[in-house]
């Protein structure tokens, strides 16, 4: 009778893995979310409460609320913004994070500077923003750049800092140009620390990117879920934040990809070290 | 003296150079020369101020005093001509590209796509790493990716070929298999290598020529010819009388070198 759970024991695991592959993964990835569904459900049955509206009358007001012509007029001007944000926050924040990583006069000279402005809620932007940008794109814009840079900035002058010694001095050695010190050596060296820095910004995008848009707002989610909530349509409202849920998830989705492309020598090199 | 005028087979030459960080003196004299297509070693106890010496030569550390030339000229930062195979290949490599990308990046500036690419075959075929080129350094042994480095350090086409250590940390099978690596790419490109090594057999094994080197503050100890036959191998040339001899000298030099500098502390405290 032990025989079997020995010879068990000793297969690797994915000899006993019984599930193709891809079904595993699927179930891992929402099984949970099912369970916490069935259970939702459940209490809407047993208790209901006109603040937690069953999931079925969310997913009515899903399909009412954002299928059609408010896809097009709320949904995607606001993921425009969260994406033209975050990219600008990319940019910027790799940018003067090499500058200042690199140049050690500069590092000393801004840092003290940064902890005060990172430490300034970006939400407190806003009426500023409004005053000196309008109330337009621009201003929601530079409301998530404006917190989204701070985590990539700063994990890019770490990573920058971190580079090797002796890669430093095989480059130089070698003789590379600035830019291609750049491209081939600091870059990469600081990719790791870069990209969770992105991760982290991914998060603070997003909710700027609702606050921006409470406030001063014609278009927008933050706009819709606010008018929800202020004229008591519950199940409208919820539908807003399962929808902010999803661009969430499709985001750290986007994320993984090109962790997994920039990253994967990364990844193998861990790997080795641990064996 | 014949120095004022460098003989133009001089290939890189070293006068008088010395280093000091603050009071610590850590190289005090050293001279040497290493004629056109030459195979140096310099050999010293830990704590000789060989890597100190390397990086002075290397362009990667200012000296405090003396001259570095090479080629006639004076060294003053990373020389073109020059290339140094690092001890600590893992860290010297870049882990985010291949092999072949490795080896190809110093060339990126100064050679044509096409001639880069045959350039770079011939040097991972001179080291044996023919179907490694699409591997990333990581996934190599230790020893490969030394041939990488070396590999790298050769397609630069340098006249000086710079080696800190670099087998010190491989194991003895590997060891003995790049050191012939070494003579075989010495002779094949004709290049002038300097090869820092503190393995005594090493550096007879390899060299023309072994300089050794005092405990700091550094000076060149004695300069010694290493007269065995050209065509070495592992088993015969080891195993010769005269092979014995010359590790033997270069071993009781190296034991002067720590018998003297334990003397010279005790003579300066009274003083001091």
């Amino acid at each position: 009778m032990s025989a079997p759970a020995v010879t068990r024991r000793l297969l690797p695991a994915s000899a006993t893995r019984r599930l193709p592959r891809w079904l595993d993964g699927l179930l891992e990835a929402v099984g949970l979310p099912l369970v916490l569904l069935v259970l939702w459900a459940l209490s809407a049955l047993v208790a209901p409460n006109r603040y937690f509206p069953a999931p079925w009358r969310i997913a009515e007001a899903f399909v009412k609320t954002w299928v059609g012509e408010s896809f097009f007029v709320d949904v995607l001007p606001s993921i425009g913004r969260l994406l033209v944000g975050l990219a600008l926050a990319i940019v910027i924040g790799i940018a003067v994070g090499l500058l200042i990583g690199s140049v050690r006069w500069l590092r000393q000279f801004v840092e003290p500077v940064f902890e005060f402005f990172r430490a300034v809620p970006p939400p407190m932007l806003v009426p500023l923003l409004a005053i000196t940008l309008g109330i337009g794109d621009t201003a929601k814009i530079a409301v998530i750049v404006a917190g989204a840079v701070w985590p990539i900035l700063l994990n890019t002058v770490e990573g920058v800092r971190a580079v090797d010694a002796v890669q430093r001095e095989t480059a130089t050695s070698y003789q590379l140009s600035t830019v291609q010190r750049v491209v081939y050596l600091t870059l990469p060296s600081a990719a790791p620390q870069i990209m969770a820095g992105i991760r982290q910004s991914l998060s603070i995008a997003i909710i700027l990117m609702v606050i921006s848009e409470m406030t001063n707002s014609s278009s927008g989610l933050g706009l819709r879920i606010t008018f929800f909530q202020q004229n008591f349509q519950i199940p409208e409202m919820w539908s807003g934040i399962v929808l902010l849920g999803f661009i969430g998830i499709a985001l750290a989705l986007l994320f993984q990809i090109a962790e997994r492309l920039v990253l994967g020598w990364y990844r193998g090199l861990k790997e080795t070290e641990r064996a | 003296m014949p120095d004022q005028n460098p003989s133009p087979t001089a290939m890189l030459r070293v006068e008088g150079l010395q280093k000091s960080y603050g009071d610590f003196v850590a190289l005090q004299n050293i001279s040497f020369t290493a004629k056109q297509g030459e195979l140096v070693c310099i050999v010293g106890p830990s704590g000789a101020g060989k890597t100190t010496l390397l990086k002075c030569i290397a362009g990667l550390l200012a000296p405090s005093g003396g001259i570095v030339e090479l080629d006639g000229e004076a060294i003053t930062g990373p020389p073109k001509k020059m290339a140094v195979v690092f001890q600590e290949y893992g860290r010297s490599l870049m882990p985010w590209m291949t092999v072949r990308r490795n080896v190809e990046l110093p060339l990126l500036r100064t050679t044509p796509k096409a001639e880069r690419r045959h350039l770079v075959d011939t040097v991972l075929e001179s080291v044996g790493l023919s179907a490694a080129g699409d591997k990333y350094p990581w996934q190599l042994s230790g020893g490969m990716q030394q041939r990488v480095a070396i590999a790298r350090a050769v397609a630069y086409s340098p006249e000086v070929l710079i080696m800190d250590e670099p087998f010190a940390s491989v194991d003895a099978q590997t060891r003995a298999d790049l050191e012939d690596l070494v003579r075989y790419i010495w002779k094949k490109f004709g290049v002038t290598v300097l090869f820092v090594t503190h393995d005594i057999d090493e550096s007879v094994y390899l060299g023309q020529r072994v300089i050794v080197l005092s405990m700091t503050p550094t000076i060149v100890q004695e300069d010694l010819t290493i007269d065995l036959p050209e065509d070495r191998d592992q088993l015969n040339t080891r195993a010769l009388p005269r092979f014995t001899e010359l590790r033997t000298h270069v071993y009781e030099q190296i034991q002067r070198a720590k018998r003297d500098s334990e003397r010279r502390p005790d003579a300066e405290s009274p003083a001091a």
